[in-house]
């Protein structure tokens, strides 16, 4: 019994912690299941053929999400098109270049700031730089706030994703005259290529479902606009406006196109998974 | 025409004539070499000539400064910021330690195989060609040709040849050291420097890069650092045994290992120390 009890003490202890964890885990699932069973269940209610052929309706008449389907679409490539690239070559240059100086770190704080920046405050800042300059709403304010939400994630995502290649990689590359750019292009990115793309996806997840960047850029509109220099239609705003309104048929719309931006993550999630699986046969 | 094609050979031996007292030239030399890792001087004031077409060994314990040695004679510790060597090396008389040295055309030169393998994230052939296509135009057969050479060289053809579009991590340890040994040589270097090439790899394997060894120096001349002290006799014409930043004994390899002259390099090929 002597030797036994401190046995039984650390066996109760790990009960005590297990359960724990597990109750913690059970809380967060909990909350999770309910919103996404909430969201299922109104959402699919809306799921029709209408929803990708027809505009957002007026009040009292049935419509769809096409034009803020391929408003959120549209903007999210745009974003990604103009992010990408920039957050890339910045984080090529805190990685492979600028390791240890100055404005690498500094880069890297500021970048840490910008990750966590209020989205509003981006819209606001895109409005007065640009929306307000030109005189009126657009799609490509709407692009260039998202762009600068991929900015910081596509570079620390890269960055990351870099450090993790490993010297010797890079030695073995340069040991053979390559020059430095030619290291980073075929041998470093395509080491990382994998994680850059997870992280280029997790930017898109991360934008799909942004709301105030888009409020005093992109705007809202009513009809079909496939032109980036005008406001434009998108399902965050869409939500954010159906869902305000008194209207059922809104609120049902509005449902369905929550339901349609969380796909659209889960979809981006499940890619980046898949292409960071862990590889059998390489 | 042929008594023309005579004389030219006279020619060209009489030019090499100079050299010809010596029975091996010297193809690396290095002159009171300091290397500083920051403020921290890990090599002092070292000298010693590396033989063509031979093997040189360093030897010496963990942290005395035999692969920053190595890593200077390609300069590849430019990589990283802080780390400067002063003195000279002369590569056929020519200072590589000059600022206007290119780094890149020197490292096509002085080729290196690292501690552990490291291949590149592309197929086999791939591998192989990255190297050979950097500084050399050459059509697809010519460099299909280059590239079965290179692997035949490094002794791992009859491995690959049914899976050169497989990729270069798909190998095992021993067949990937062979083939960066073999990307190496592709470039047709003069010198190659080989870091413990051996040291991440099982017996056998490494006995199939000791007889590689031996075999590339007809072609090449090499430079090894090894932890091995029977690889380094079993391998090497030249030895060199380094302690603290410091050369302290240099010489052909069977002196070293039957009669040296120090005593601190006696206590440590005996084991006495080290």
């Amino acid at each position: 019994m002597l030797i036994t009890s401190p046995y039984r003490r650390r066996r109760f202890i790990n009960f005590l912690g297990l359960a724990f964890a597990m109750a913690a885990m059970g809380f967060g699932l909990f909350w999770l299941a309910w919103i996404l069973a909430t969201l299922l269940h109104y959402g699919l209610q809306g799921i029709s053929f209408k929803l990708i052929t027809l505009m957002t309706p007026p009040p009292g008449s049935s419509g769809g999400l096409l034009n803020a389907i391929y408003g959120s679409l549209a903007m999210s490539a745009a974003a990604a098109g103009i992010g990408t690239p920039i957050g890339i070559l910045a984080a090529t240059y805190l990685c492979e270049y600028g390791r240890g100086r100055w404005l690498a770190g500094t880069t890297r704080f500021i970048n840490d700031i910008l990750l966590s920046a209020p989205s509003i405050i981006i819209g606001l800042f895109i409005y007065s730089i640009y929306v307000a300059q030109v005189g009126h709403f657009s799609g490509w304010a709407g692009a260039f706030a998202l762009a600068l939400i991929v900015i910081p994630v596509v570079v620390r995502t890269t960055e990351d994703m870099l450090k993790l290649v490993p010297d010797r990689l890079r030695e073995a590359a340069a040991a053979l005259g390559a020059p430095r750019w030619k290291v980073t292009i075929f041998v470093v990115y395509r080491a990382a290529r994998a994680g850059i793309l997870t992280g280029i996806l997790l930017a898109l997840a991360r934008i799909s479902g942004e709301t105030a960047p888009l409020l005093f850029t992109a705007l809202n509109n009513q009809f079909w606009n496939p032109n980036l220099n005008a406001p434009m239609a998108n399902l965050p705003v869409v939500i954010f406006q159906f869902a305000m309104s008194p209207y059922r048929d809104w609120h049902e719309l509005a449902w369905t196109g929550a339901l349609l931006i969380t796909l659209g993550v889960l979809g981006f999630t499940i890619l980046a998974r898949f292409l960071l699986r862990p590889k059998r046969h390489d | 025409m042929i008594d023309l094609l005579h004389t030219e050979a006279k020619t060209a031996k009489h030019l090499r004539d100079p050299s010809d007292h010596r029975k091996n030239p010297v193809k690396l030399s290095v002159r009171n070499l300091d290397f500083y890792y920051g403020e921290y001087r890990a090599l002092k004031s070292i000298s010693l000539d590396i033989m063509e077409n031979k093997v040189t060994a360093i030897i010496g314990p963990s942290g005395c400064g035999k692969s920053t040695l190595l890593r200077s004679m390609n300069r590849i510790y430019e990589l990283y910021p802080g780390l400067r060597a002063t003195g000279e090396i002369l590569l056929d008389g020519r200072n590589i330690l000059s600022r206007k040295q290119d780094l890149n055309l020197l490292r096509v030169k002085v080729g290196m195989v690292f501690q552990a393998p490291t291949p590149f994230p592309m197929t086999i052939f791939d591998n192989i060609a990255f190297g050979i296509k950097l500084y050399e135009r050459l059509n697809n057969s010519e460099l299909a040709d280059r590239v079965e050479w290179a692997l035949r060289k490094a002794g791992v053809w009859d491995e690959v040849k049914d899976k050169l579009h497989y990729k270069g991590t798909s190998l095992s340890g021993g067949q990937q050291q062979r083939l960066c040994i073999a990307r190496a040589i592709a470039v047709k270097p003069e010198l190659i420097l080989l870091d413990e090439p051996c040291s991440a790899l099982d017996p056998i394997s490494t006995s199939r890069i000791e007889d590689l060894i031996v075999e590339l120096k007809s072609d090449y001349t090499i430079a090894m650092v090894t932890h091995n002290m029977q690889q380094a006799a079993r391998v090497s014409d030249y030895t060199a045994y380094m302690y603290l930043g410091e050369l302290i004994e240099f010489g052909d390899t069977d002196t070293i290992f039957t009669r040296p002259t120090k005593k601190a390099t006696e206590d440590y090929i005996t084991g006495k120390f080290g």
